[in-house]
């Protein structure tokens, strides 16, 4: 077996993320954290070989047409199509190469694809609402799909999501497992919704809505929206050396 | 800098789950065994929007992955993911995983990093698997030890017929303890 004979495991490390970047678990505008937050503390759990790896999904996973979400039927879906495009970076900007990117969103009337979605907007024959891509050597990546509608939700009194696509990122590490929703820009639903406003952070918030990209618009085709997602930096670090402080 | 995280939503199965995202190794694979739990809220209910995914080393404690400084060794995906069903309940097939270098030339006892995903979870939970015929290893584990004595059992599965029990109790009594990665 290759155990190592030396105590000196040099492996890389990942920042934590500033506070304010990411929603406190209880977040009690959002009524479903109620009953699911843990209420005993985290406990630091110290970065480590299974927590500096992570898998490695290759196209090995992909189907043809996993990244046109308006080619996987018949016909095609109805509602505005739109390329979605960005890199995965990482915190200093680094594009993650050859990495597994999976969306999820609801058709053009708003509605997902799901048993347990009984909003009574048309549900459409010619639309999954399912992508899966990998990211080029420079961590592009790009969909093509429709603008998913805006739907109500049980939350509050006339409470609506704001338009919105699911992202799942992987990165190259466990640290830096990424789910979050991209948004569209100047949404009039913003302000009522607890989700997108879980965010304590402004600018952080701000960094989950898209941007308008004319530049990749295609003529008489789709508009197009620019989505860059931007996970962990990581940093080399000796075990041995634990004071040094991460910034 | 880095992009905030969002809820999963009620909706994730129809965007995350892969036919053999269960199954580690494949059925039949010599040794495998089955890690099966519930997924549970507060009130003990059963959350049948959530999402378990694993990720681990291989029998021999290496991971399929540069960053392993012992260098990659193909071939172990080390990666699962199972949505749970209307009944809270996931199943996971795989290899039990060997013991993992720790600081300072220490040895980690065998364990599995668990993500756990939900409707109503804003961010995933972090916890990890550990086995319970392990014990010399399972006692001087630096992780499990930097945890309190009488919440440690909640990071050790139970021995099954065909594998393991490790339940996920996101909040109240016995809460599953879960770590800041």
């Amino acid at each position: 077996m290759a155990a190592p004979t030396s105590n000196k495991l040099i492996l890389p490390r990942y920042r934590r993320d500033p506070e304010g970047t990411h929603p406190p678990l209880d977040s009690p505008g959002y009524r479903s954290t109620a009953l699911r937050h843990p209420k005993q503390p985290l406990v630091l759990l110290p970065q480590m070989l299974t927590e500096v790896t992570g898998p490695l999904l290759g196209p090995g996973r992909l189907g043809e047409l996993d990244n046109d979400l308006t080619r996987q039927h018949a016909e095609e879906p109805q509602g505005q199509r739109i390329l979605v495009h960005g890199r995965l970076l990482d915190g200093d900007g680094r594009g993650i190469p050859n990495s597994l990117i999976e969306i999820w969103q609801a058709n053009a009337g708003g509605r997902y694809r799901h048993t347990g979605d009984n909003w009574p907007a048309p549900l459409d024959p010619n639309f999954d609402g399912v992508g899966r891509t990998i990211t080029d050597s420079e961590g592009r990546y790009e969909f093509t799909t429709i603008k998913p509608g805006a739907y109500p939700w049980k939350n509050h009194d006339n409470a609506w999501r704001p338009a919105h696509i699911h992202f799942s990122v992987f990165g190259q590490a466990f640290t830096q497992r990424l789910v979050t929703q991209m948004y569209f820009p100047d949404d009039p639903l913003f302000f009522q919704d607890p989700i997108f406003n879980s965010i304590p952070d402004e600018k952080a918030r701000q960094r989950m809505i898209s941007r308008f990209d004319y530049s990749r618009t295609t003529d008489h085709w789709a508009l197009a929206f620019e989505f860059d997602i931007v996970v962990r930096g990581r940093e080399m670090s000796v075990f041995e050396n634990e004071e040094e402080e991460d910034e | 800098m880095t992009t905030p995280s969002q809820t999963v939503g009620p909706y994730l199965a129809i965007g995350l789950p892969w036919e053999d995202g269960p199954t580690v190794v494949p059925e039949g694979t010599p040794g495998a065994v089955w890690i099966r739990g519930v997924v549970t809220d507060g009130e003990g209910n059963p959350i049948p929007d959530a999402m378990i995914e694993t990720w681990q080393a291989d029998p021999r404690g290496r991971f399929d992955h540069p960053d392993d400084p012992r260098g990659r060794v193909p071939g172990f995906r080390g990666f699962g993911r199972c949505p749970t069903k209307p009944d809270g309940t996931y199943e996971i097939l795989t290899l039990l995983p060997g013991a993992i270098p720790g600081e300072n030339g220490a040895m980690q006892a065998p364990h599995i990093d668990v993500s756990v995903f939900a409707r109503g979870l804003l961010n995933r939970v972090v916890t990890r698997i550990y086995f319970p015929e392990n014990t010399e290893a399972n006692a001087a584990d630096p992780v499990l030890n930097s945890v309190p004595e009488e919440r440690r059992g909640t990071l050790v599965a139970d021995k099954t017929d065909d594998g393991y029990r490790f339940d996920v109790r996101l909040q109240g009594g016995a809460e599953t303890v879960f770590f800041d990665v």
